[in-house]
C-alpha cells in the first residue's frame, strides 16, 4: 500500500507541476535570504570579535552560508526539472537521476532542521564567549599604547554606549580593575602611591567607571569618581541612585542582542524548512505520477502518484535489506580474494 | 517655419507613443522615489527639530513632498493619454487638457528647480537657526526639572554622542554656562560660594564639560573638569591635547550633516527634471503628429511633428497679440458698461 496515493488525471498533474514550479523558485528567494543572513550574522561577529577574545565559533554563520548556496542550487535545479516535465520528451532525460536527487534533498532537508536547533543551541557557548572575552577586554582597556590591544579602549567605549551597558555584570567590575594606564599617573603623589601600596598586585584601583558608563537620561551630571562614596558629592546616595550610569551589564546586553538575531534567523530557518519538504513532497508526487501513466503513449491519460511506493514500515525494511544485500556482496568478494 | 519639425510615419507615431507610455511610467517611479526623499529629509530635520530655532529649511522637503506627488499624477495621465493617441476616436477628449497639462509641468519643473536652489540657499538661515537653538539647549541643560525643559539634558547629550561634536562653536561654550543644576551643588561649600560670587550673574561656572564631550579616540580616560589647568592632571597640556574632547562643534556638525543630505538629493532631483521634460517634450511631438494624421485623408499617412506651429518670435508675437485683444476687449467692454451706467444715471 502506497503512502498516500492520489489521483491524477491531465489537469491536476499540470496545476500541482506548476505550483510545485512557483514553489521552486520562492525556495530560490528563500535561499538567497538564508545566505545572506549567514552574512550578516557572520559579519556581526567579526565587528566584536575583539571583545570576544577572538574566539567565537564561526560554525553557524558558515553552515548558513553553505546552507544557502546549496539550497538555491537545489531549488534551481528542482525547478528546472519541474518546469521540463510538463514536456514528456524532456523529462525523460531527468527520470534516471530524479530519484537520487530527492533522497539527497531528504537529506539536505534533514540538513536544514540541524541548522535550524543549532541556531537555538549556540546561545550556551556563545554566553560564555562572552563573559570570558569581554573580562579580558576590560583588562586591556588601559592599554592604547600596545599594538594589538590600542583600539580596545575604543572598542569597549563604544560597544558601552551603544548597547547602554557598563562592564561585565554590572558597573562593579570596573573596581576590580586598573583601567587608567600608568602614564597617567603621577607616582611622585602620595594618593597614588597609597593606592598601589594597599593591593597584593600593585594596581592603581578606584571606585570610578569610565565616561561611557553614563547614561544621558540622568537628571544630574554624570558621577564617575568615588561612586560609592556618598559624602564625595552633594545630595547623593549610590544605593538609591539608578539613572547615575547604566544597569546592566554588558555580556547581558551583547548576548540578548546576538541571541535575539539567532533567534531571528532560527525561526526563518524553521519557515524555510517546511518549504523545502513541501517543494520535495511535490516533486516526488510529479515524478511518481508522470511515472504511473496508464497508457504511456497517451499524455493525458490517468494517473497516481504518492510519496512512498510502499508503508513506511516496508520501505524502512527493504532499505536495511539493501544494506546487508550490499554489505554481504562486499564479505563474498574479500573472501574470494 | 515651424521649431523643430520632425517627419513622423505610421510606425515611428507607434513607436514614440509606446516609448513615451514606459517613459511617462518611469517618471512616475521617479516620482515616487523624489517623494521618498522628501520624507527622509524630513524626519531627519524633525529628529533635530529642538535645537531648531525655526522651520524655515522645511520648505525644501515641503515642496519636493508636494511637487512629487503631483508629478505622479501627471505622469499618469500622459501615460493615459499615449495608451488612447493611436485611437482616433478617443483622442480627441485629451486634446483640451493638454496646453494646461504643459503648464503644469512647466510650473513643477521650476517649482523642483527651486528646491535645488533653495537647499544650498538657505544653508546661512539654517545655521543661524542651529546656532539659536543649541545656544538655548546649553542654557537649559541644567533644567532637568522644569517641565517642558525637562529632556533638553539627554536631547544635548545624544545629539554630542551621535555627531561626535561638543558645544555651540567648540567646547568653550560650556565654560560660559551654568550646566550643573543648582540642586546639586552644596551651597555650603567655600568652593561653591567663591565661584558662584567670582562672577557678575551668581553663577556657578567651571572649566569643565558634560560627559558626552569625551572622544572614545582617546588614548587617555577622559578629563572632563579643569580643562584649562595643567596642573590639576598629570601630564596634561591643554594647548596641545585634541583627542580628549570633539574638537568639532555641534552647529558645524549639524549643518555638514544636512548639507550632505541635500547634495545627495540634489543629483536624484535634477535627473527627476530632466525626466519630465523629456516626457513633455515627447509627449508634444507625438499629440503634433496625432493632430497633424488625424487632418489628413488618409490617417496613417505620414504626418509632421514639431514643438512649436511656428518658430519662437513669431510665437512670442502671437502670444502678445492675443494678450493684446484680450486686453483691448476687456476695456471696450469697461469702457462700455461706464457709457451705459452714465447714460441710466442722466435719464434718472
Amino acid at each position: 500500500m502506497a503512502l498516500m496515493k492520489v489521483r491524477f488525471d491531465m489537469r491536476k498533474r499540470v496545476k500541482l507541476t506548476q505550483l510545485v514550479w512557483f514553489l521552486y523558485w520562492v525556495a530560490v528567494m528563500a535561499g538567497i535570504l538564508v545566505f545572506s543572513m549567514g552574512l550578516f550574522f557572520k559579519v556581526e561577529l567579526r565587528k566584536r570579535s575583539e571583545l570576544m577574545d577572538n574566539n567565537e565559533s564561526h560554525l553557524l554563520p558558515n553552515l548558513l552560508i553553505g546552507v544557502g548556496i546549496i539550497a538555491c542550487g537545489i531549488n534551481a535545479f528542482g525547478g528546472k526539472v519541474c518546469y521540463d516535465s510538463l514536456d514528456s520528451n524532456k523529462f525523460l532525460k531527468w527520470r534516471p537521476m530524479l530519484r537520487t536527487f530527492l533522497v539527497s534533498c531528504v537529506f539536505f532537508n534533514a540538513l536544514l532542521i540541524v541548522t535550524a536547533v543549532l541556531c537555538f543551541v549556540m546561545r550556551i557557548p556563545m554566553e560564555f564567549t562572552l563573559a570570558e572575552g569581554l573580562k579580558n577586554g576590560m583588562k586591556y582597556y588601559k592599554d592604547t599604547d600596545t599594538p594589538g590591544r590600542c583600539y580596545m579602549k575604543r572598542t569597549l567605549d563604544m560597544m558601552q554606549m551603544e548597547f547602554r551597558c557598563c562592564g561585565n555584570n554590572n558597573f562593579r567590575d570596573w573596581f576590580e580593575i586598573q583601567w587608567v594606564s600608568n602614564r597617567y599617573l603621577d607616582f611622585g603623589a602620595k594618593e597614588v602611591k597609597d593606592r598601589i601600596n594597599s593591593n597584593v598586585d600593585g594596581q592603581y584601583l578606584m571606585n570610578a567607571v569610565p565616561f561611557s558608563c553614563c547614561n544621558p537620561s540622568s537628571p544630574r551630571p554624570c558621577i564617575q569618581w568615588q561612586m560609592v562614596n556618598n559624602t564625595a558629592h552633594y545630595s547623593y546616595d549610590h544605593y538609591t541612585e539608578e539613572l547615575n550610569v547604566w544597569k546592566r551589564g554588558c555580556s547581558e546586553a551583547l548576548l540578548s542582542y546576538y541571541g535575539g538575531l539567532m533567534n531571528t534567523i532560527g525561526a526563518l530557518l524553521i519557515l524555510v524548512t517546511a518549504l523545502q519538504v513541501g517543494v520535495t513532497v511535490g516533486l516526488q508526487y510529479v515524478r511518481t505520477s508522470l511515472m504511473t501513466l496508464c497508457n504511456p503513449d497517451n499524455p493525458e491519460s490517468v494517473s497516481e502518484g504518492w510519496i512512498l511506493e510502499k508503508t513506511v514500515k516496508e520501505t524502512f525494511f527493504d532499505f536495511l535489506r539493501m544494506l546487508k544485500a550490499k554489505f554481504k556482496r562486499n564479505r563474498v568478494e574479500e573472501d574470494d580474494s | 517655419m515651424a521649431l523643430l519639425k520632425m517627419k513622423f510615419p505610421l510606425q515611428r507615431r507607434v513607436r514614440l507613443a509606446q516609448g513615451l507610455w514606459l517613459l511617462s511610467w518611469l517618471a512616475v517611479l521617479s516620482g515616487a522615489f523624489i517623494f521618498c526623499l522628501g520624507v527622509y529629509l524630513k524626519t531627519e530635520l524633525l529628529r533635530r527639530a529642538e535645537v531648531m530655532d525655526n522651520a524655515e529649511i522645511h520648505v525644501v522637503p515641503n515642496i519636493l513632498m508636494l511637487v512629487s506627488l503631483a508629478s505622479i499624477g501627471t505622469n499618469w495621465f500622459a501615460g493615459r493619454v499615449c495608451q488612447d493617441s493611436l485611437d482616433t476616436t478617443r483622442f480627441p477628449r485629451w486634446k483640451r487638457f493638454l496646453m494646461g497639462w504643459f503648464a503644469v509641468v512647466a510650473l513643477l519643473c521650476s517649482l523642483l528647480v527651486t528646491a535645488v536652489v533653495l537647499s544650498y540657499a538657505l544653508q546661512g538661515r539654517l545655521e543661524e537657526s542651529l546656532k539659536v537653538g543649541l545656544r538655548n539647549g546649553i542654557r537649559f541643560y541644567r533644567d532637568t526639572d522644569v517641565p517642558g525643559r525637562c529632556f533638553q539634558k539627554e536631547t544635548i547629550d545624544r545629539l554630542q554622542i551621535q555627531l561626535r561634536c561638543c558645544g555651540n562653536t567648540n567646547y568653550r561654550d560650556w565654560f560660559e554656562v551654568q550646566w550643573i543644576s543648582n540642586r546639586y551643588l552644596n551651597f555650603t561649600s567655600k568652593e561653591v560660594k567663591d565661584r558662584v560670587r567670582s562672577n557678575v550673574d551668581g553663577r556657578y561656572l567651571v572649566d569643565g564639560v558634560p560627559f558626552s564631550c569625551c572622544n572614545p579616540e582617546s588614548p587617555r580616560p577622559c578629563l572632563q573638569y579643569h580643562l584649562l589647568d595643567n596642573n590639576a592632571h598629570y601630564n596634561y597640556e591643554y594647548q596641545t591635547e585634541s583627542l580628549n574632547l570633539y574638537s568639532r562643534g555641534c552647529r558645524q556638525a549639524l549643518v555638514d550633516y544636512y548639507m550632505e543630505l541635500m547634495n545627495t538629493i540634489g543629483p536624484g532631483v535634477l535627473s527627476v527634471i530632466l525626466t519630465q521634460i523629456t516626457v513633455a517634450v515627447s509627449l508634444r511631438y507625438l499629440q503634433t503628429a496625432v493632430e497633424g494624421a488625424m487632418a489628413l485623408d488618409n490617417p496613417e499617412d505620414d504626418s509632421d511633428g514639431y514643438l512649436l506651429e511656428k518658430n519662437l518670435k513669431e510665437t512670442i508675437q502671437d502670444i502678445k497679440t492675443y494678450f493684446l485683444i484680450l486686453y483691448m476687449r476687456n476695456k471696450i467692454n469697461l469702457e462700455s458698461d461706464d457709457a451705459d451706467a452714465a447714460e441710466k444715471a442722466t435719464a434718472s
